[in-house]
């Protein structure tokens, strides 16, 4: 098997113990793959647990059973069941994520937030910085701007800063959560450049996307999420 | 940044082996066993009265347990049990290969004296004696904690609390340690000054890939900063695990509390 991503029947339930630990079941039985230079795009109503299913390939989220299991640097890992420094290493050289939101950090500028995945890899901060400046181009993020600290951005430049810094790396997996959700038409089409390009590399990708005509752009998969409703 | 070195093979830095310590019948501490790795920040957060504190007494070898113990990977690469080290042994570790900052940075600078001579004073206590070259590397160390060497020569009475908190970082830097042990560093600072701290907290650490046990009751610290954090709940480790692991999917009610009592920004 040479998927890079091998989910089989991970389950997940919150239990809330402050609303007197209810349990609010999110997803079980999720079991489904990706090879390499794969998009799949997770579908489903809000709430269905897409985002549960992105933090649970991501180690975010725990997993109450099943396993998720990570081709990295040549060997299968299960995330389900990792020590926190393996999963640390396996989003350090081999799963990249696209949130929704810029956790901006305060005071780095924007073009440092871009460049700094790279930088912690092991290249060189020029290198880097040149990389970060090329992708900011293509997302139209003007050059007099990343200098600055992306937190007084607008939210579609924020994300955009959040795009450039998922896609600056070479890492085979990556995970998008709403990649396009604030973007104008212009800049949805830069990201499905984009996508198109980490395919054509062999990247594995994981998506949520609302949006009917991208996904119809860059899924080559789509996984119904609602076939793993957990609640009876 | 050195993160990529935190490979899966390398040994751990320091080991915590079912620490325990009580005061007569109170348990302030119980079974804590853990390992830290070069580079790896870990978070103890709980509140006050937690055993947090005491904890990070006993890994940094000022409180003595009364069960289990502590061992360190020494430079020489052999690991040690900190309790069978002498006297000398200790302080040669404390002032080279360790650093504490406190949250009072008047418990960890001597106030009365220039910031250069707070700086060099750990230099000279590790067999530097060339002025120009001490002063060279104090200068050099204000000038990356942000402080401006104009105000080498002042004493720290006479800094503000963020300015005093980085002299006190410069101070435990320069020595070069591998481990340093924080006591609620941003404690007593200003939200606006607390921001800065942190943020040259967080670059220094990877930068010099520093590892780091920090003690705090702030999650946003916890967060910024630490790879891996334990949370502590009368004296023992109720929860642990990946920092946004923990803190985006705590599955201990107390956990949930304390996550769930941050206000939104």
């Amino acid at each position: 098997m040479t998927a890079m991503i091998d989910i089989a029947d991970a389950s997940k339930t919150f239990t809330m113990h402050l609303q007197g630990g209810i349990e609010l079941p999110v997803v079980r039985g999720v079991t489904f793959q990706v090879p390499p230079g794969e998009c799949v795009v997770l579908s489903g109503p809000s709430g269905a647990g897409k985002s549960s299913i992105l933090k649970m390939i991501f180690g975010n989220y725990r997993c109450d059973s099943g396993r998720i299991g990570i081709r990295h640097r040549g060997d299968v890992m299960d995330l389900a069941t990792a020590e926190p420094r393996q999963v640390l290493n396996v989003r350090r050289s081999t799963i990249g994520y696209v949130s929704q939101f810029l956790r901006a950090v305060p005071r780095v500028a924007t073009i440092d937030v871009v460049a700094e995945p790279l930088i912690a890899g092991g290249m060189t901060r020029a290198d880097a910085q040149a990389r970060a400046g090329e992708l900011l181009h293509r997302l139209n993020i003007p050059e007099r701007l990343w200098q600055l600290p992306p937190a007084t951005f607008s939210g579609g430049e924020q994300q955009r800063v959040n795009i450039a810094r998922g896609f600056i790396s070479d890492l085979p997996i990556l995970l998008l959560d709403e990649p396009t959700a604030s973007l104008d038409a212009a800049n949805r089409a830069v990201v499905v450049a984009l996508v198109a390009e980490k395919k054509r590399s062999g990247v594995a990708m994981v998506a949520i996307v609302h949006d009917d005509e991208i996904r119809h752009l860059i899924a080559d998969r789509i996984v119904d999420v609602t076939s793993f409703a957990a609640a009876a | 940044m050195a993160d990529q070195d935190l490979l899966e093979t390398d040994q751990p830095l320091l080991i915590a082996d079912r620490l325990s310590k009580s005061y007569g019948r109170i348990v302030a501490c119980r079974d804590v066993s853990f390992a830290l790795y070069p580079g790896e920040v870990l978070a103890i957060v709980g509140e006050s009265g937690s055993g947090k504190s005491t904890l990070l007494q006993m890994l940094s070898g000022q409180l003595a347990a009364s069960g289990g113990g502590v061992s360190y990977r020494m430079r020489d690469g052999v690991t040690r049990d900190l309790a069978a080290l002498g006297e000398a042994e200790r302080r040669l570790l404390f002032r080279t290969d360790w650093g504490f900052v406190h949250q009072d940075p008047a418990q960890g600078l001597r106030m009365a004296v220039s910031a250069g001579a707070n700086v060099g004073e750990r230099l000279m206590a590790v067999g530097w004696n060339h002025y120009g070259r001490i002063r060279e590397s104090a200068s050099d160390w204000l000038t990356r904690v942000e402080i401006d060497v104009a105000r080498i020569d002042d004493a720290p009475r006479t800094y503000s609390g963020g300015m005093r908190q980085r002299l006190q970082i410069a101070r435990n830097l320069v020595t070069g340690p591998r481990l340093v042990f924080m006591d609620e560093p941003t404690g007593g600072l200003d939200v606006s000054v607390q921001a800065r701290l942190l943020d040259l907290l967080r670059n220094l650490v990877a930068e010099l890939h520093l590892a780091v046990v920090i003690v705090t009751h702030d999650l946003a610290v916890a967060r910024l900063l630490s790879h891996r954090v334990m949370v502590m709940k009368g004296g023992c480790v109720i929860e642990t695990g990946l920092t946004d692991q923990v803190l985006d999917d705590p599955r201990e009610p107390y956990t949930q509390l304390l996550v769930s009592s941050i206000l939104p920004p």
